[in-house]
């Protein structure tokens, strides 16, 4: 069945005309509105712009020239990546008439490499949020079981890659958003190096944490798009300049040796005892396999969520002030023009969006900015030189995703609770590292997503270590019931 | 009794300065002033979503120059923060600027007020963008029922130069910044055109008894954009302060702007609604590291400053006065340097630069930058007069003649039959004949008479066009008149 084809597979079907982009990109767009209605996961589709990409893909396939391994495959991009000429939203009403007049530097990369774009996917609004139900539009649903949250904030992301709607899609992750919903909807997803890959125009929500990266259905996928997108760009002054390898080279089944640490912190309450021993169970597979696993402590854990939910609201509420209605997007038609900036953004904004604007707001004012922003800061500063330290013992860190499975739509109606979803997340991105979320086992027919983390540009280790694993189990080969109906 | 008898002001100014950069400070659009509306913007500069800032390094090569220029440290780590607010001609709501680590630090400018040196410490200087400009449909903001924004001055560089409170009159403000802006004309930080506000001065001005230490409670006056502005706010401003001090009233520290219709200041807000910019490091970019040698790179690049400038033309002969004059224009000193390469009379020259080509220039809305009599021509001229070819009188019609048909001095003395008659043969026969012709008034002027020389000297001149060498006429009639 073609929907469950790896992107390889894909590639040598166009190259051989077995099938035509047009064909392979209509199968996909056929699949979206049989299972989009259940899933929710796009907020556009651009079916006429995602066949005229494909039909160029064909010429060349008929003209013989040599096709790029991304060509002519459709994918899907979270929508606060910018698209010239269409529309993006960042999941809020404040920009639902946006349509930026140029393209981020991952959509020229993608596009230079010939990707379909087949359209633009669902959002926890401005990516404030773990379960993509604060979209400013609709809840997106979990494939595994739609009563579900798929994760978030790149839950559309990740559910359209789940129920086979798209091959590959990109999300975004600040403090866990790619990889929480990619252990939610058992695929796999890669929160590359600050740094690696250009954040030229993505709508930014907290510039300090975040990044670009795949959601894929398989290891190797993964680093196939991401050889697409990643390198420097002089576009983003925090873009390094960082000469890429091919990370498919880095896909060897071999584990002998590998120096893998798990922290004790992410091992203690909150942790759902079954989720525990799936990745207890993942941890023996490794032994299994020639791999030297250690206990290690990471000893600062327990200030990431604390100094995270100082950092990223700061920046974010400076980085949103710009959605004032003067401009675009959204405005509310008012008198003067003090008023039209409140009512703007009252009317513009959903309630975690503003909730996060007014803790960054309040840190960073004067009086409290040594208390809070400066404090969190240092704090920043000391999980660096956990992982530092860690580091220099092992080649990789290994530690459950999430606390927990995916939960119910509505079940976690207190922002605290649903915080603690990242606990694990978010001391990554406060160090700039790597880490990948696999498929790593079941509980009751839902995903559980293992973590792994490397040091600053160890992607290669961590798609060696999450490829060996992924050859050595079946877990990534399960499929959502729905897609099973289709095929 | 003036009040100053009884306070004495203390002030130190910020000077907003426009670099003159081609492109702006995070992108590159264009810096140039006067487009079409909302032309030179991009979404960069536009702030557009998800759109990220590059530094323009010229600004920082910029932004170095001037510290040197100011006797400044210059960083080798410096950053950029953002300053919170909003304002519709704000693209992101915030401004990029430097807070806590500035780019130029502890400087200092010595200028003369009055005859005397006076040093003025510089606080410091840091980079930053300038904002976009309202344009109402109305008169005033107030007035109006719409208002539009041009995003065209968005992103434009900004060098902010803070100084001490080192200064305690209005003579020591005004010739601070003259000096200052002097100083970035001539090192190219900014082309220093007020009029197109290229230039903008904060005033922070209080009083305190005269004897005492403490300062007073100042006020802010934003966004002067001329010296005579700036003279006419400090004079409003001291004396309002001295009216309140004297009636026992509180100064309020508070923003005020300046009325230049009414000639007074008014009150834009008050400490209590100051606004709190949440000031934090800039995440999208990277800190400043500079290393000595890039400094060092730029201060091989710098040009001679105003100071230096003066001493070396008073070297040359020239009175402080007239140095001053001179320099006061980068163009005229630029004019005058290139002028003395073939001139060897500095003071002929600076008379000649001063007079009547700075009279001529200005008469035809010219500058010395784009003088139609060149440098090396208005250097023969000089010489011409000098070596006595021709009279200072001669030579006012040959400069005019040199701007209208840009032919050099010699051709024109030449062709037009200009030069001096400075042959005593010559001349000897002119007089012989006028002093025949004229008997009664030759016995005149052996009789005492001696205005009757004039006479004489006005009817060789009136002989020879005025060609003739008045020295030697003055000289041959004495001694003809005394056989």
């Amino acid at each position: 069945m073609i929907l469950l084809k790896s992107l390889e597979a894909l590639h040598h079907m166009l190259i051989g005309k077995e099938i035509s982009s047009v064909e392979l990109t209509r199968t996909y767009l056929n699949h979206i509105t049989v299972a989009d209605p259940s899933v929710k996961a796009f907020l556009s589709v651009t079916a006429d712009t995602a066949l005229a990409q494909a039909a160029d893909a064909d010429r060349k396939i008929a003209n013989g020239e040599k096709l790029g391994p991304l060509e002519g495959i459709p994918m899907a991009m979270k929508d606060n990546m910018c698209t010239s000429g269409i529309a993006t939203t960042c999941g809020s009403k404040i920009l639902k008439n946006f349509v930026p007049p140029y393209d981020a530097t991952v959509t020229e990369r993608l596009q230079a490499a010939g990707a379909v774009l087949a359209g633009k996917v669902n959002m926890d609004e401005f990516a404030m949020g773990s379960s993509t139900e604060n979209s400013g539009y609709h809840p997106t649903a979990n494939p595994w079981d739609l009563e579900r949250v798929p994760g978030g904030s790149s839950g559309g992301s990740a559910a359209c890659v789940a129920a086979r709607e798209v091959p590959f899609a990109l999300g975004s992750d600040t403090g866990g958003s790619i990889r929480q919903p990619a252990a939610f909807c058992g695929v796999v997803g890669l929160k590359p190096t600050y740094g690696l890959v250009s954040r030229y125009g993505l709508v930014a929500f907290a510039s300090s944490l975040d990044q670009i990266g795949p959601l894929t259905t398989s290891v190797r996928d993964n680093a196939m798009v991401l050889n697409a997108i990643a390198g420097h760009d002089p576009k983003d002054s925090t873009s390094v300049p960082y000469a890429t390898p091919d990370y498919t080279q880095f896909l060897e089944n071999n584990v002998k040796g590998l120096k893998i640490g798990v922290p004790d912190e992410y091992f203690a309450a909150g942790l759902d005892p079954r989720v525990a021993d799936v990745i207890k169970r993942a941890i023996k597979t490794f032994e299994d396999l020639g791999a030297i696993v250690e206990s290690c402590s990471l000893p600062h854990t327990e200030y990431a969520m604390p100094a995270y939910y100082i950092i990223a609201p700061a920046e974010c509420s400076s980085n949103l002030a710009r959605y004032d209605g003067v401009r675009y997007g959204y405005r509310a038609e008012t008198e003067d023009m003090i008023t039209m900036f409140k009512r703007t953004r009252e009317e513009g904004f959903g309630q975690e969006v503003k909730r996060r604007i007014m803790l960054g707001t309040y840190a960073l004012s004067s009086g409290y900015y040594d208390a809070y922003y400066l404090k969190a800061q240092k704090v920043r500063t000391l999980i660096k030189q956990d992982f530092d330290n860690a580091f220099n013992q092992y080649d990789i860190l290994l530690s459950p995703t999430t606390p927990t499975t995916a939960y119910t739509m509505g079940e976690k109606s207190d922002p605290l609770a649903m915080y603690m979803g990242d606990v694990y997340t978010i001391p990554v991105n406060l160090a700039g590292l790597p880490g990948i979320s696999i498929p790593a086992g079941f509980i009751d027919g839902l995903p559980v997503g293992m973590q792994l983390i490397s040091k600053h540009f160890g992607e290669g280790t961590l798609y060696r270590a999450a490829y060996t694993f992924e050859q050595n189990t079946t877990y990534h080969q399960e499929i959502p019931a729905l897609v099973k109906e289709v095929c | 009794m003036s009040f100053l008898d009884k306070y004495e002001m203390v002030c130190g100014v910020e000077t907003h300065v426009e670099m003159a950069t081609k492109t702006k400070i995070f992108c590159g659009c264009s810096t140039e002033f006067g487009g079409e509306q909302n032309t030179h913007v991009c979404p960069v500069c536009l702030g557009l979503p998800g759109v990220l800032p590059v530094l323009n390094k010229e600004v920082v090569n910029l932004a170095i120059k001037a510290g040197l220029a100011l006797n400044c440290d210059i960083a080798e780590f410096s950053k950029f923060d953002r300053k919170n607010y909003f304002y519709p001609d704000l693209t992101k709501n915030y401004q990029t600027s430097q807070y806590d680590l500035p780019i130029c630090k502890n400087g200092w400018l010595d200028v003369m007020v009055n005859g005397t040196m006076k040093r003025i410490g510089i606080t410091r200087a840091h980079m930053e963008e300038d904002a976009g400009k309202l344009v109402h449909s109305g008169d005033t903001i107030t007035t109006s029922n719409s208002s539009g924004v041009d995003y065209n001055r968005t992103g434009v560089p900004l060098l902010e130069i803070v100084s001490e409170p080192d200064m305690r009159s209005i003579d020591d403000v005004l010739a601070y910044l003259e000096e200052l802006v002097q100083i970035m004309d001539y090192a190219g930080i900014s082309d220093c055109k007020l009029e197109q506000g290229s230039v903008r001065f904060d005033i922070n001005v209080s009083l305190r008894l005269k004897g005492t230490e403490t300062f007073g409670t100042r006020t802010e006056t934003k966004n002067l954009n001329s010296f005579s502005s700036v003279r006419r706010c400090l004079e409003y401003e001291t004396e309002r302060q001295a009216d309140a001090l004297d009636e026992g009233l509180e100064i309020i520290q508070e923003t005020r702007t300046w009325d230049e219709g009414r000639g007074m200041t008014l009150s834009l807000r008050s400490k209590e609604e100051a606004h709190d910019y949440r000031y934090f490091p800039e995440p999208d970019l990277m800190p400043l590291v500079i290393d000595r040698d890039w400094v060092e790179r730029i201060r091989a690049t710098m040009p001679e400053l105003p100071t230096a400038k003066r001493e070396r033309l008073q070297a040359l002969g020239l009175s402080a006065y007239d140095a001053g004059v001179i320099t006061a224009s980068k163009d005229m000193a630029f004019f005058f340097d290139q002028a003395m390469a073939t001139c060897d009379d500095a003071k002929l020259l600076a008379n000649w630069v001063m007079g009547d080509l700075s009279a001529l220039l200005k008469t035809n809305g010219r500058t010395f930058a784009d003088s139609p009599v060149s440098p090396a021509q208005l250097a023969s001229l000089v010489m011409l007069i000098k070596k006595g070819d021709i009279s200072g009188k001669i030579a006012k019609s040959v400069i005019e003649e040199i701007y209208s048909t840009g032919k050099d001095p010699e051709t024109i003395v030449k062709e037009k039959g200009l030069a001096q008659i400075s042959d005593a043969g010559e001349l000897e026969k002119i007089i012989d004949g006028i002093l025949a012709a004229n008997e009664k008034s030759v016995a005149d002027y052996k009789a005492g008479k001696e205005a009757a020389l004039g006479f004489f000297v006005g009817q060789v001149m009136k002989a020879t066009k005025g060609q003739a060498n008045p020295g030697m006429v003055n000289k041959l009639l004495k001694e003809k008149l005394a056989q």
